[in-house]
Formats: C-alpha cells, sequence, structure tokens
C-alpha cells in the first residue's frame, strides 16, 4: 500500500507530459486531418536543444527554454511547409509515408549530430531545476512535480479559451469544420494551419522541458515510441478534444506507472507493450474516443 | 487440375517459368564459382548477401499487396515477421532434434511459421475492420510492438537473448535453392493474386470502397484475406531469417524493420511487385557494396547512414509522386510520358486492359 501514492504521482507526472505532447497530436489531427508522425520527434529535438544550451554553452535557463520553444515552433512550420504543405489535397497514405519519412530524418539527424559531438546519442543532464520538495506525511512531492502539473492544467485551459475566444481559435476550429467553407468566409487556412503547427511544436517543447527536468536524458530515439503513446492519448480522449487529450495522457500514463509498479518483474520487460494493448482495444472498441464526436463518412 | 493444364497454356506464364530456371541455373552455377568469366562468381560475402535479399524480397512483395494492392498502411510487418521466426524456428528445432534432415524440417516450419503468422494477420485484421487510414496504420504499428515486447517475456522464447542454434542448411548452394523456391513461389502466388477475379476485386475496394460495397464485393472478407496471405508470407520470410541468422532475438524484429521494408515497397512504386524485388534487392545490396568500394569517404557516410539517405529520399519520392504541384510540372515537362510515374494512372490502365 505504501507504493500506491508515490505510484500515482509517478503517473500523474508521466500523464501530463503525454498529454502536452497529445495536445499536439489532437490539434494537429483535427485541423489538418494528418498523423503528423514527427511530432514524437520534435520533443527529442527539444530536448537536444536543452541540452546543447545546458551542458554545452551554459546559458542562463530561462533563456535555455525560449530557446527551446523557438527551435521546435521553427522546426514545426519548417516540416510542415516543405513537407506537408505540397501534399494537401492528395492521398492519405502519401501524407503518412512522408510524416514517417520526416520523423526518421530528425531521428537520425540527432543521431548523427549526437555521435559526432559527444560521441553517443543517449546523454543525461545534471539536474538543471531544483525546486526543493514537500513532504506530507511518508510521500514526497518535489517541486518539479508540482510544476509539471500546473504547466499542463495552465496549458489546457489556456488552450480551450484561446480555441474558444480568440479570432485565430475560432478559424481553427472553422478550418477543421470545413475547409472549404473557411476558405469562403475569408480564413486563411494555409496560415492557420501553420499556426496549428506553431503552437503544437511548442507545446512539445514544453513537453521536453518537463520531460528533461523530470527524467534527465535524451536519446534520439526518445520521440518515436513517447510520440505514439501520447498519440494512443489522444486517441483515447478522442481526437479533437482538447480536455480529452489532457485526461488520454493521465489515463494512460497512470496505467503504465501502475503496470510498471505493481507487476512482477518477469513481465516488467513488456511494460511498453501495455500502452499499445491499451491503445488497440481502445481503437477497436471506441474509434471515437471518450470525448470525440461519431462522424460518418458520406459517398 | 483443369486450372494447372491452363497453367502452362498462356506464353507469359512459360515465358516466366522460363525465366525463373535460367536465372536459377545461372545464379547455381554463379554460386559454385563455376562460370567462366572471374567476376561473374559471386564472393563470400555477396553469398550471403543473395539470402538476405531474398526475405527482404518476400517481406517487401507481401507488405506491397497490403500497401499498394489493398491501399491500407500496415506499419506491422516486423510483428508478423517475428511470429513466422519465432513459431517456424522452435518447430524447427523440435523437427531436427527428432532426427528429420534440415531441408524438409524447413519446409514443414516455413509452413507452420506461415500459418501462425497468418493467424496473427486474421486476429488483427479481423478485429480493425471498421478502422482505415492513419487508425489502421497506428494499430499494426501497436500490434507489432506488442509482438516484440511480449516476446520478452513469454517463456520459451528466451527473453530478450531469443533463440539460439536455430538449425541451418549443410551448404549456401542448398540455402540458396530453398530461398529461391521461396521467393518464385510468393511471386507467383501474388501475381496470379493480381490478375484473378478475387484481385480485381480488390483494386475496386483500394480505389472506392463504398462502390465496391455496392455491386456486392465482400469488403471485410477480402480484408481479411489480403492482410492473412501476406502475414502469411511475412511468417515465411521470418522462417528464412532464422534459417539464415542462427539466431533470432526481440531486437531484430523492431518497428524500424517494418519502416526499412515499407522504404523498399514505396521506392519500388506502390502496387509494383516488380519495383519491389528490385528495391529490395538494390537497398539491401547497397550499404555492404559501398563499404566494399574502398576508403571513399563519401560512400562510406552513405553506407552508415543508410536511414538517413532512405528517410531523405522516401520524402522526395513522395513529394515527386504524390504532390498535385509536382504532378502538373511533370506533366508540363514530359506530357503524357508522366503517366508512366503515376502509379494510380498505370493501375487504371491495366484495368482497362484487363477489361
Amino acid at each position: 500500500m505504501e507504493k500506491l501514492i508515490p505510484t500515482l504521482i509517478d503517473g500523474l507526472n508521466l500523464g501530463s507530459v503525454y498529454a502536452l505532447v497529445a495536445l499536439g497530436y489532437t490539434m494537429v489531427y483535427g485541423i489538418a486531418k494528418m498523423l503528423n508522425f514527427a511530432h514524437g520527434d520534435v520533443i527529442m529535438v527539444g530536448a537536444y536543444t536543452l541540452f546543447v544550451c545546458i551542458t554545452t554553452l551554459h546559458l542562463p535557463l530561462w533563456l535555455t527554454f525560449i530557446i527551446a520553444i523557438l527551435v521546435c515552433s521553427v522546426l514545426g512550420f519548417i516540416v510542415e511547409k516543405l513537407a506537408y504543405k505540397p501534399l494537401r489535397g492528395s492521398s492519405p497514405l502519401a501524407v503518412l509515408i512522408t510524416a514517417i519519412g520526416v520523423s526518421y530524418l530528425l531521428q537520425n539527424l540527432a543521431l548523427l549530430f549526437a555521435n559526432t559531438k559527444y560521441g553517443m546519442d543517449k546523454q543525461f543532464f545534471s539536474s538543471f531545476l531544483n525546486l526543493g520538495s514537500l513532504k506530507i506525511g511518508n510521500v514526497t512531492i518535489s517541486g518539479v512535480d508540482f510544476l509539471i502539473w500546473i504547466t499542463t492544467a495552465v496549458i489546457m485551459v489556456g488552450m480551450m479559451l484561446f480555441i474558444k475566444k480568440t479570432k485565430t481559435g475560432r478559424a481553427m476550429l472553422a478550418v477543421s469544420e470545413d475547409k472549404g467553407a473557411a476558405q469562403l468566409m475569408g480564413v486563411n487556412v494555409n496560415k492557420t494551419i501553420s499556426i496549428t503547427f506553431i503552437i503544437g511544436s511548442a507545446l512539445a517543447a514544453i513537453a521536453s522541458i518537463l520531460f528533461a527536468a523530470k527524467y534527465q536524458f535524451v536519446e534520439s530515439t526518445m520521440g518515436s515510441l513517447f510520440g505514439i503513446k501520447a498519440f494512443a492519448a489522444a486517441v483515447f480522449g478522442g481526437i479533437g478534444s482538447i480536455p480529452g487529450a489532457v485526461i488520454g495522457g493521465v489515463i494512460i500514463g497512470i496505467i503504465e506507472a501502475f503496470s510498471t509498479a505493481f507487476l512482477p518483474g518477469s513481465v516488467n520487460a513488456a511494460s511498453d507493450g501495455f500502452a499499445f494493448v491499451i491503445l488497440i482495444i481502445m481503437l477497436v472498441l471506441k474509434p471515437t474516443g471518450l470525448l470525440g464526436k461519431q462522424t460518418t463518412e458520406k459517398v | 487440375m483443369k486450372s494447372f493444364a491452363n497453367f502452362f497454356k498462356t506464353k507469359k506464364t512459360l515465358i516466366n517459368v522460363i525465366f525463373a530456371v535460367l536465372l536459377y541455373v545461372l545464379l547455381f552455377l554463379s554460386f559454385n564459382k563455376s562460370l567462366p568469366l572471374e567476376f561473374l562468381n559471386l564472393s563470400r560475402t555477396n553469398q550471403s548477401l543473395a539470402i538476405k535479399m531474398s526475405y527482404y524480397i518476400i517481406l517487401a512483395v507481401s507488405l506491397n499487396m497490403v500497401v499498394g494492392f489493398l491501399g491500407e498502411l500496415s506499419l506491422g510487418h516486423a510483428g508478423f515477421f517475428a511470429i513466422g521466426a519465432y513459431s517456424g524456428c522452435l518447430i524447427a528445432k523440435l523437427l531436427v532434434s527428432m532426427g528429420i534432415p534440415s531441408v524438409p524440417a524447413f519446409f514443414i516450419s516455413c509452413i507452420i511459421g506461415g500459418l501462425a503468422a497468418a493467424l496473427g494477420g486474421f486476429l488483427i485484421s479481423s478485429s480493425i475492420l471498421r478502422l482505415s487510414g492513419d487508425y489502421l496504420a497506428i494499430v499494426t504499428l501497436a500490434f507489432g510492438e506488442v509482438i516484440r515486447s511480449f516476446s520478452k517475456i513469454i517463456p520459451g522464447l528466451g527473453g530478450t537473448i531469443g533463440l539460439m542454434d536455430i538449425p541451418g542448411f549443410s551448404s549456401r548452394t542448398v540455402e540458396f535453392t530453398c530461398s529461391f523456391i521461396l521467393v518464385v513461389i510468393t511471386l507467383a502466388v501474388f501475381k496470379n493474386i493480381t490478375n484473378s477475379t478475387h484481385g480485381r476485386a480488390v483494386t475496386a475496394i483500394r480505389d472506392n470502397t463504398i462502390a465496391a460495397q455496392s455491386i456486392g464485393i465482400n469488403v471485410k472478407a477480402y480484408k481479411i484475406k489480403i492482410f492473412a496471405i501476406s502475414a502469411f508470407f511475412a511468417g515465411v520470410a521470418g522462417v528464412l531469417f532464422g534459417y539464415y541468422n542462427n539466431n533470432i532475438a526481440p531486437s531484430y524484429f523492431t518497428y524500424n524493420l517494418s519502416i526499412e521494408v515499407l522504404i523498399m515497397v514505396v521506392l519500388g512504386g506502390i502496387g509494383s511487385i516488380k519495383g519491389s524485388v528490385i528495391a529490395a534487392i538494390v537497398l539491401t545490396g547497397i550499404p555492404d557494396w559501398l563499404r566494399n568500394m574502398g576508403s571513399n569517404k563519401f560512400f562510406n557516410f552513405i553506407a552508415d547512414q543508410r536511414m538517413l539517405v532512405y528517410s531523405l529520399v522516401l520524402i522526395i519520392m513522395m513529394l515527386f509522386t504524390s504532390a498535385p504541384a509536382f504532378i502538373n510540372f511533370r506533366k508540363k515537362l514530359f506530357g503524357n510520358i508522366s503517366n508512366k510515374f503515376n502509379f494510380k494512372n498505370k493501375n487504371k490502365k491495366t484495368a482497362e486492359e484487363v477489361a
């Protein structure tokens, strides 16, 4: 029983990071109607940027965070412009394969960079964010934990307000509803999709900061499976729904933490598999997710 | 029997059979280093490369069946490959320990490994019939990862170390003959499916599912069938891989393998069996050939950064073949020749010819 609350905290941490990444997936999927396979790798690029800024360049932390967010946003923008925009209107298969190509390109570029610069692609951060900790009874909650939860909650509420209240947000809603009609109403579809990609990548950068602060490592392949689990979270909550992505992320994170903590050691080697089993079950039974909308295919 | 008699009546089949036999004789001589010209004989590395190419050809052609023919993206091919490899190699070990010679044991385990993989394909495809496109791709990817992570913990599969001491062939020539036979069978089966009534039904499903359904084509049954057949051959390739490598482990069956095979399918041309074969041969050979070309820095870089180059080529290929702007540009530049590059148009043409 004494493992229960620490595991729950672990799950909330992991789940909050998943939630931030899932927000990016859900927005891009909802608006551009494409699965951005490279989204997970944007986190990896963000984490490497942090690593280079902190360990090699010794920049102040606030500047490091801004640089990471900027690098990821610009990356998201460029990828969308160069790889995805030319394919708008062609088959979904072509877009998906291109996205896989982009994901592999980013991974291998990072691998090449890390190998030539540091000799190894998995690198560890020295703990760069120390916020003290809070002790309640037997349970210790670190400042980083609080930071992760608060950031995720603030971003979720912020995104919901942004979509509902601002002009750009409403343009996004319009584009996700009907691209053609939105264009006729004077919405600049290309610009809206670009903004979506930039926001999604910025969220991925924030996720990478929180990930690095909590787990303190970076690796060229860290984004690919992580990203797919986050996509699982987005699907779980219902694609297109912002609170759904956060709920899905937290649920997947908690399930993963509990399966790692409570299953016997011999089964633990397959802990990665459990998130995917949940994904398959979820997609098979309820593809629209918890908070998603049902759509029917028209002829 | 009637269909068998018809089989040899068509001229095309006869030519294909003669071609396969001639190719086999040529390669056989080259394997035994008995061709008159020295450079035609295969070196040891190229001999082993030829086996590697065989299982990549089978993988690429079977994946092309799903991607190009059914029009659904499957990212779980490594999963079927793994199911085939594990079940087939377990059977092969058992059979050889019972005293059965390795070649018949190989073919028996190929069938069993293939059937096990086909069962996996049947289960996964029948459970995801409601899905298509991105969701289907993600589920197949998840399926591959589930297979890989569970192969680590299922007792009897050797954990992360995997299965060791899988029986091999007595010589490279025997190994080559067996893999050549498998490749020919795979190509023959897929060629026949694509040219049959069933094949045309599947093409109809790919081009317009709703229209196909409205004229009475059983979309679900065909989807399951194609998935199962594709998985069967991926499983057979897995057994061949086990025999070739003498060891299989979960680390061989990552999602990277599925992507590598997908790259072969895309580069060879989605929907083209010939293209998949050529792409599988070239992409398997290139890293080794480049490394053997001497200490040229550029070649070595490409050989080491294989996946980097492939991913770039993949993006450029997709933009070139599918982006509306590029297609228009090509039409302006080459006129009607550009239709040759566009796989969709090409398939439409063959459909008209058949009708």
